[in-house]
Parts: C-alpha cells; structure tokens; sequence
C-alpha cells in the first residue's frame, strides 16, 4: 500500500511519464479508439426506384427515425440536383445533409463556369460512388444508401450506392428494408409489364410505398416522388397513401 | 503485487484497433470460369449481384475487357471490384499512351499482381482472373489470390461456387481421372459448351450464381460475346 503511494510525485498531479491535466481543459485521452460515427442516428427508410419508358420514378419518405422513435414527420430525403437528376437517400439524415450540401455547391460552381456542361445523373453517380468507397477506405463511411435517378442520352438512368462503394446500375431499386418488400413487387410488376407509362410506375411505385408502410415499422405514409423525364424533375411532395386497415382486427396473437 | 494492481501493467494501455461495427466489406457474389485453348481463351461469368439473401441486380456481369485481346473476370467485393477495374483501365490506358501499343495479357497479369499486392495490408477482396491470348499467339489463363499472388493455368474458376466448378473442369477440359484416348485438345465451341454446361450446374447448387451466363471468346481478332440464360430463382 505504502509503495503505491509513493508512486504519484503529488497528489492529483501527474503520474510519471503522463502529463499533467490542467483543469477545465479537455483532455482527448489517447487510450481510448478514435470516435467516429460508426452508427446511424437519425434515419431514413427505404428508397424506392423505378425505370419506366420514357422516365424514371423514385420516391421516398418523408419520416426521420430516432432509433425505433419517429422523431421527425417532415423531412425531405430527395435531392434534386438539376433538370435531369435527383438524388435520395437513406440512413443517417445528417451524412445525407452534409453530402447534400457538397452536391448544391457543386452545382453551383458548375453553373457559374456558364459552360452549358452540368452534371448528368452518370457523372454524379460516378463521383458518388467514388466518395462513398473513399470515405470507407478511410474508415469514416458515410451512413447511407443513394439511388441517383435522371435522364441522359434520351434514357432513363437509376443507380444505387452504398456506404462501402457497393454500386450497380438496374431497371428497378430499392434501399434498407425495401430491399426485401418492395423490390420483388416491383420486379415482378415490370415483368408484367416491361413498358410502363408514367402513370404505371407511379402507381406501382405507390403500391409500394403503401405495402412498406404496413410492413416498416420506420416508415410513414407520406411520401416525396421525384419523376425524371426528358421534360425535366417534377417533385411531388407531399404524397399521402391511403391506408386501409380494415382486416387489422383479423391478426391477433402480437398484443 | 499490489503496486501492479493499483498502477500498472494491469492499467497500462496502448493504443489499439479501432472499435467499430462497420465492415468496409462485403461479399457480393459471382462465379468466374476461364479456359486457355491453343489460339483461343474463353472467360465466362455470371451476371447475378447479390448480399445476403437479396439479389441486387441480375444483370451485373464480372467480366471486364480491358484491351483488344484481354479480359479479366473479378468477383468478390463488388465496391473493390468498381475501384480495381477503375485503376486498371487507368493503368493501362497510360501504358497505351506511352508506348503506343495495346498492353499485352501477360503484361496485364504482372500489373495486376503489383497492384494488388500494394494494398497487401488492406487488401481488395477481389479474386481475379485474367485471360488472353499471350505474345506467341497462344490462349493463357492467369489466376490470382487476393492479394497478388499468381500463376498462369490451363484453366481456372474463380468465386463463390469455384469449388463447385474446378472439379468438373478438372476432369472436363484437364481431362483428370481420363484414359489416354480421351485426351483430345478441345475446340472453341466444345469449351463453350462444357463452361455453359458448368455454369448451369453450378446455378443449380450456389444462390450467388445465377441469372445469366456471359461467355467471352478471345482469339487474335478481338473478343466475342455470348449469353446464356441461368436459372434466376
């Protein structure tokens, strides 16, 4: 007992080899692992996206999760870049906020070089893909899934990335939960129907998001729709789903 | 004994890995089957992308031409697959610009061992394989472990159902466990038959194959490509 107190030169003062903690002054203490957010906070559901003849839909929700609390009911998560992409996004709200931020000033350095150039919905996927697998190389990822949605070359373009670099392009996508509910639907809906009209995919889009709404318990029923077609972005927000519950009473057994 | 206890070795702390629930990696899939013929080379794979229990998209194939007579099949995580084929390409269009000369396949194969092996301590989970026509005019097949290491083979498979594949090519195109009278080198289509036929086999066994198979046939005059359904459950 004696020999440990001997150990310390002063009481409260520094141990040997350490330094001396002056108070009120914050101290990052080297022991502990760098904190990064490694995990999401506040958080968006799925994002849905679909291709369709002459255009592109994708669509989202408008709830932001606090772990299983909706904490916010009005949060848009759909980005519209310019006149031929919009962007949306899931997972952590505020990676999607600081990224958003980066693209706006983007496209606004870009606009200023009056060049005519912009970014096409590939060239934004591309660079995004490069970000997202960048930040996951320096393990500081960027909590979250993008779909990039636009029109290019007289086509419609819809493309996914996630938050390790993991990114294809595909007629039909769907992020987070959706993955598993909506992303058959809406294939099999295009297999019933390889060419769809805007009106089609809107409401095989809306069927979707009403089906995500029964089954996600991070979801709400309305909803921001982007559609992409050679016209331009026309954003509607927001879209409100009917629920019908009517055969609730039926499913007994959770109480 | 009590001095370690109250400081010490007990409390003495280095700093140490990083504390995380993040994996900057994923498996994605894919099955990739490579051929060297006398003046042929034949490299298929699948078009199936998939995590998990999902199917991301079954329209991603793992072949990648890279010049007039190479192309590499890479399957693994698909976000280092996107970097590497990136930096390949890049690579090679450099070399193009210097000397004036499309890269050779063997020269292709040397790179791609260098460049993977410079991420040897953070490595892209890709498994490669390369395949061409060498400076002789005859068909190679180079295959790769992760982290650079390789060998020029007859033939190869590579990905998640390459245990399932290797056998059959062993006994099919290696003609292993064969009598002598059997051993008859194989022609274009007999080897695009056999490939087609491993791929169907292999869908039926594995979840990450599927969907579609896309041949490539390399000779001297360029690359063809043929597809053949899978199955898509």
């Amino acid at each position: 007992m004696e020999a440990s107190l001997q150990m310390e030169f002063w009481r409260n003062g520094p141990q040997p080899g350490a330094l001396y903690n002056f108070p009120g002054s914050q101290i990052w203490n080297q022991n502990e692992p760098t904190k990064r957010t490694l995990y999401p906070s506040v958080t968006g559901t799925s994002v849905l996206g679909l291709k369709f003849n002459d255009g592109v839909v994708i669509a989202g929700d408008k709830l932001g999760s606090y772990g299983s609390m909706a904490r916010f009911r009005d949060l848009s998560r759909v980005l519209k870049v310019n006149d031929q992409v919009v962007v949306g996004a899931s997972g952590d709200y505020a990676d999607y906020q600081f990224l958003s931020e980066i693209i706006e000033q983007r496209v606004i350095e870009e606009e200023c070089l009056n060049d005519g150039f912009g970014y096409t919905p590939s060239s934004l996927f591309s660079w995004l893909t490069r970000v997202m697998y960048n930040r996951r190389s320096n393990i500081n990822p960027l909590w979250n899934t993008y779909v990039v949605a636009g029109w290019e070359n007289n086509a419609p373009f819809l493309g996914y990335v996630d938050k390790i670099g993991t990114a294809y392009q595909a007629p039909t996508i769907s992020s987070g939960y959706g993955a598993y509910i909506a992303q058959p639907l809406l294939r099999d809906a295009l297999e019933k129907k390889p060419n769809m009209n805007v009106k089609d995919a809107i409401e095989t889009i809306d069927r979707c998001m009403k089906v995500l709404y029964y089954r996600d318990a991070r979801s709400l029923n309305k909803y921001e729709l982007a559609i992409v077609t050679k016209d331009g972005v026309e954003i509607r927000s927001p879209v409100t789903s009917q629920p019908n519950w009517e055969i609730a009473h039926l499913i007994k057994g959770y109480e | 004994m009590e001095v370690l206890n109250n400081r010490g070795v007990e409390d003495y702390q280095t700093a140490g890995p990083k504390q995380s629930y993040f994996s900057p990696y994923s498996f994605n899939g894919g099955s990739i089957l490579a051929v060297a013929g006398e003046d042929f080379a034949v490299i298929a794979s699948d078009s199936r992308l998939s995590e998990g229990f999902s199917i991301h998209t079954r329209d991603q194939p793992k072949t990648y031409q890279l010049t007039q007579n190479t192309v590499v099949g890479a399957c693994g995580f698909h976000g280092d697959v996107l970097t590497l084929i990136k930096v390949l390409k890049a690579r090679i269009k450099m070399y193009l610009h210097e000397h004036n000369k499309d890269m050779s396949s063997t020269a292709v194969a040397a790179m791609l061992s260098t460049i993977l092996y410079y991420r040897r301590f953070f490595p892209y989970y890709v498994y490669n394989i390369v395949a061409g026509i060498d400076d002789e005019g005859k068909g190679c097949v180079f295959s790769f472990d992760p982290v650079g290491s390789y060998e020029r083979e007859p033939y190869r498979a590579g990905g998640s159902a390459s245990s399932m594949l290797q056998p059959l090519m062993d006994n099919q195109v290696g003609f292993k466990n064969l009598p002598k009278q059997a051993r008859v080198p194989l022609s274009k289509e007999e080897v695009v038959k056999k490939v087609r036929d491993g791929f169907i086999s292999a869908a039926e066994r594995d979840i990450y194959t599927g969907d579609e198979v896309v041949v490539n046939i390399i000779t001297k005059d360029g690359v063809e490509v043929e597809r053949f359904p899978l199955r898509k459950d």
